[in-house]
């Protein structure tokens, strides 16, 4: 009994991988077809097995096959199998042919059998051959796929990363406006404070003033009233002696007189810078430089400073010396500002001393002096104390805003951050200390002139 | 001759002491000498030969103010004491008990009364 067993192999081959390429592109009229002949091929190959007509069923395997590699071939959609099927279509016509060549001339077949069964071998080996290389390139193309499939992954997950990074970014960016918009906010919150602050500290430096200023107005006053009334009194005696025909002593009384209109005049003009002076101090600076005598001004705010402690704690007493360079003349400043920081610097000066003397005994002299220099292109302000000095480890922080030595609620520790800000930012000039410790401290300021 | 002695740092106040007082130095009734400081005033009643029996003193003076002053006088001369009277720009309650508790003999105010204050040294120095 013979069957045919190779037909029916390579025909099942072929139409499988048929189907499922049909299957996987969506044709279902190439898979029922292939599907049939999947169907014949297994009747075929029953008839054969039972009723033994080889010689019949070989035309239905050739022509079957034929139309298995044929058809396909000139169909657009099975061309990505061009080659699988190129592999089988030797061996297909070489078995069509050696049929053909049987029936048609069964000698010439017979003494050539030897060629048409090398001929088969080779067409298998052909069709090895093909498959093979075609199975090596598909596993090539599946591994280039598999690794653009990666790519693409890849590609993908960038892009979603991609879009999250930029979410992130915009709530960051978001977040960042909304914390920039609360620092500007803070920050304006502050400049107000600040100059609340810097307006409240001038204050405090006036209502320490104002006894001393009471003082120095007073004192004017009193001059001007003792010597108005005195001045009456001499003309009335003028008169007395004039009647009395005593030219001599009345010409006497008149220089008295002339003398005290002098001494009214004086202390007149004396309460008048005063007041001018208290002025300037409270009115906001104008923040205009002017030609200002520098050693009159550092006098006027010695003497307030120093009766304006004097009325404020009756058991202060200070000396205080001045030393005045006479050739300086008026330099360009803005006097409110620089009136402050004098009128700071002397106030730190005389706390220092008062706090030395609660801890002395009676030879101690608490002492304040005050300087003024010119030497070349600068003009020097000097103001010095004997007092404790300043201890090392603070020195740097003095003039920090809110810096302060002094108990709560005494000082704002703004005074000496103002002065440098004053000295430094508005004049151009220098703010230094020079201290040593128990012998007392000294601040200068240079001003450019 | 009895002598008044006038201290405050404002200088001015001897020309109108002396002003005032004319006719009363002229007629040698009243005699004064004049100090521009604590300091000073201490310097000449420490002199033995110093003349002073009456002290006007203002209390706001630089140094020694005239409070100090009253209290050294007080704790150094015991016979015959001096009179001292203090006189002050700020006629405050706490200045005048401080003045009364360290000894002082009367206290005055600016701007001085100077037709009561010529009774009041008339009659001390009498």
């Amino acid at each position: 009994m013979s069957i045919s067993v190779a037909p029916f192999i390579i025909s099942l081959i072929i139409s499988i991988r048929l189907r499922k390429h049909a299957r996987v592109n969506t044709l279902p009229e190439q898979e029922k077809l292939l599907k049939y002949g999947f169907y014949f091929s297994v009747f075929l190959i029953s008839v054969e097995a039972i009723f033994s007509i080889l010689s019949i069923t070989q035309w239905f395997w050739g022509l079957y096959m034929l139309a298995l590699v044929i058809i396909p071939l000139q169909q657009i959609e099975f061309r990505p199998l061009r080659m699988f099927i190129i592999a089988f279509v030797p061996f297909v016509i070489e078995l069509v042919i050696s049929d053909l060549t049987e029936a048609i001339n069964p000698d010439f077949f017979k003494t050539s059998e030897t060629y048409f069964k090398n001929a088969e071998t080779l067409t298998i080996i052909w069709m090895i051959a093909i498959l093979f290389s075609q199975n090596r390139q598909s596993k090539a193309a599946e591994k280039e796929r598999l690794k653009r499939l990666k790519e693409d992954e890849i590609n993908r997950a960038i892009a979603i990363r991609k879009v999250e990074l930029e979410g992130l970014v915009a709530e960051r960016t978001a977040e960042l406006t909304e914390q920039k918009e609360e620092l500007e906010h803070a920050i304006s919150e502050l400049r107000a404070t600040q100059s609340q602050l810097i307006q409240s500290e001038k204050m405090a430096s006036l209502g320490e003033l104002t006894a001393g200023i009471a003082h120095e107005i007073q004192n004017p006053l009193n001059f001007v009233n003792n010597f108005s009334e005195v001045s009456k009194e001499l003309l009335d005696e003028m008169q007395t002696e004039m009647d009395k025909g005593n030219a001599a002593d009345a010409i006497q009384i008149v220089a008295d007189i002339k003398l005290n209109l002098e001494k009214i005049i004086h202390h007149g003009k004396r309460a008048d810078s005063i007041v001018k002076g208290m002025l300037l101090h409270s009115r906001v600076s104008s923040g205009q430089k002017e030609p200002t005598d520098i050693n009159a001004l550092a006098d006027e705010y010695l003497r307030l400073a120093y009766h304006g402690l004097r009325a404020k704690d009756k058991s202060f007493n200070a000396s205080f010396e001045t030393d005045f360079d006479e050739t300086i003349g008026k330099i360009n400043l803005i006097p409110q500002d620089i009136g402050r920081v004098i009128l700071n610097l002397l106030n730190n000066a005389f706390y220092a001393v008062t706090e030395k003397k609660k801890q002395s005994g009676n030879e101690y002299i608490p002492t304040v002096s005050l300087t003024t220099r010119k030497s070349g292109t600068e003009v020097e302000i000097r103001i010095a104390d004997n007092g404790n000095g300043i201890p090392q480890k603070i020195i740097d922080k003095i003039f920090q805003p809110f810096f302060t030595t002094k108990p709560a609620g005494q000082g704002t520790g703004l005074g000496l951050s103002i002065c440098y800000e004053i000295v430094t930012q508005l004049h151009g000039g220098q703010l230094k200390v020079e201290t040593k410790k128990g012998e007392g401290s000294a601040f200068i300021i240079h001003l450019p002139v | 001759m009895a002598k008044i002695l006038v201290v405050d740092d404002e200088r001015d106040i001897q020309t109108l002491f002396e002003q005032h007082f004319r006719k009363e130095i002229k007629q040698g009734e009243l005699g004064f000498v004049f100090s521009f400081s604590g300091e000073e005033a201490m310097g000449y009643i420490n002199e033995p030969e110093h003349e002073a029996v009456l002290i006007l003193s203002d209390i706001n003076m630089p140094g020694m103010s005239g409070l100090e002053l009253l209290k050294l006088i007080r704790a150094k001369y015991k016979e015959p004491p001096p009179v001292v009277m203090i006189i002050t720009a700020y006629g405050d309650e706490s200045n005048y008990r401080m003045a009364m508790n360290l000894g002082a003999d009367d206290f005055l105010t600016k701007p001085l009364d100077f037709v009561s204050l010529k009774e009041k040294l008339k009659a001390i120095i009498k």
